[in-house]
């Protein structure tokens, strides 16, 4: 299988099956796009339009390049060999917010249920399940998550001190993130997440208007100008460690780019912009009819992208990163999400769920930490859902770079974990050949 | 080659006689939590 595509003036070819990328001149473009390789009898339009002699080049070439397994390899039929074995866990930490987000997905923080905070005696009682069935795995993921983990900071303390202290005992590594409005961010807890926290997540939506158009407090006002001082001191702490600034787009804002532009603008360099995730029916979500305009958007997000790094002002985009040379192996790329299997999310009453994103729909408990996970059915499911099972992925050029997508936005969207969601799928396909664009680049 | 440029050497199907160790990145543990891309993970045997 193939796929071919041009984006700001430059066109490629991917054969999916190597994940070789080969960035071709317009007569190569015109053969492929014509069939005209594959059926000779095709070549006639090409041999009209260009000199005979260099198509017949461009012909050779492309013989050579599938000779040698570059072009036009062979589908392979490949199981998953990762063994499902949790790893990684989200801790919902304060199922309560001191922000009132327009489109938040948890419900202004309480994920529809009561305003809760994550008990110590929780918190220890997950990481401890995380550690009895990681067997063979040595690095822990848990992000600290909510709500607001800021609202419940002193039990994120006790448990990393406790992490610390088992890691040693059952010779595992944890690593801990943590994703916070930036509201209750203070000199000494920036010590303390810069200190203990390899990865930060720091939740801004770009441009002053845009934000605080959504990112409100209690008293309905803006939050931009009490949390970009935070953040900028943070990440200046921080030094070299990572952290990412993460904002979220809507129908509001499909102009992104200037979202992201502003962030840069404020100094940082490691940035993601994600689409809201919400029902279809919400005044703010992106849905079919805004597909066109924000994959325009995404490739102005390219230009912009491209044009910094050129003037050595580069930044991180998060989806634009795609490693072609040494990014995860064949196995990780079939395996997914890991939702329900490799990764959990535990509520603050200690229910499991199999990710954050289910959090609040009592459907999807599938055990707690007292028992551990007891409902196998649905982590089955999830774990046999795969870009080697699901119908549409296995005939997708994308599939071993985006891995299937996300099970939660299948299920809410289509009632089935088999059937991915496709806007997330068009979007997806779009940043993939926006993250080709900028490695031809580099 | 004067009609194409390859971008890249890695044939992700190389390393298919291993099984994966599975010790990378959840998806959803780094930047996103809302959609999910595994061609931007680090593999931690790099």
């Amino acid at each position: 299988m193939i796929h071919f595509f041009e984006i700001l003036n430059k066109k490629y070819i991917v054969d999916v099956n190597s994940g070789i990328v080969h960035e071709v001149d317009d007569l190569v473009y015109d053969i492929i796009k014509e069939d005209a390789y594959k059926k000779r009898e095709n070549l006639d339009i090409i041999y009209d339009k260009y000199d005979n002699d260099l198509v017949d080049e461009c012909i050779g070439e492309l013989k050579n390049l599938e000779n040698n397994n570059l072009l036009y390899t062979e589908d392979k039929i490949i199981t998953p060999k990762i063994k499902p074995t949790l790893k990684s866990m989200c801790l919902n930490i304060a199922h309560d917010c001191n922000l009132l987000c327009e489109y938040c997905f948890a419900s202004k923080g309480d994920f529809g249920g009561n305003k809760e905070l994550m008990s110590f005696e929780t918190g220890k009682k997950a990481l401890d399940y995380l550690v009895k069935t990681s067997h063979g795995r040595k690095n822990l993921e848990v992000d600290f998550f909510g709500g607001e983990p800021l609202m419940n900071f002193q039990v994120v303390k006790d448990l990393v001190e406790y992490s610390r202290k088992i890691e040693k005992e059952h010779n595992k590594n944890f690593r801990f993130t943590i994703t916070t409005n930036g509201m209750l961010l203070d000199e000494k807890n920036m010590d303390y997440i810069n200190e203990n926290f390899q990865n930060v997540v720091l939740s801004l939506d770009g441009r002053k208007e845009i934000n605080d158009k959504m990112r409100i407090d209690k008293a309905k006002k803006g939050t931009y100008d009490k949390i970009v001082p935070k953040f900028k001191n943070l990440v200046e702490k921080r030094k070299d460690k990572d952290y990412f600034i993460r904002g979220t787009f809507t129908r509001e804002n499909l102009d992104f780019t200037e979202d992201v532009k502003n962030i840069k603008n404020l100094g940082f360099d490691i940035i993601s912009m994600e689409p809201v995730v919400t029902d279809e029916k919400n005044k703010f979500s992106i849905n079919k009819d805004h597909v066109e305009t924000v994959k325009k958007e995404y490739e102005n997000l390219c230009k912009y992208y491209i044009d910094k790094n050129n003037k050595g002002e580069g930044f991180n985009f998060f989806h634009f990163e795609i490693d072609l040379e040494s990014g995860p192996c064949i196995y990780k790329k079939i395996s997914g999400c890991g939702a329900g299997n490799e990764y959990i999310a535990v509520t603050p009453s200690g229910d499991i769920y199999p990710c954050h994103q289910f959090v609040g729909d009592e459907d999807f408990i599938i055990g707690n930490v007292q028992t551990g996970i007891t409902e196998k059915e649905i982590p089955n499911a999830m774990y046999k859902s795969n870009i080697t099972t699901k119908e549409k992925c296995k005939d997708c050029w994308a599939k071993y770079f985006c891995g299937g997508g996300c099970h939660a936005n299948a299920y809410n969207f289509n009632n089935s974990f088999m059937e991915p969601y496709e806007v997330g799928c068009e979007l997806e396909k779009k940043r993939i050949e926006c993250a080709i664009r900028i490695k031809s680049e580099k | 080659m004067k009609h194409t440029k390859q971008l890249n050497n890695k044939n992700i199907m190389s390393n298919i006689a291993n099984k994966g160790c599975g010790e990378c990145q959840t998806s959803c543990q780094s930047a996103c939590k809302t959609s999910c891309t595994v061609g931007n993970q680090k593999c931690e045997n790099n």
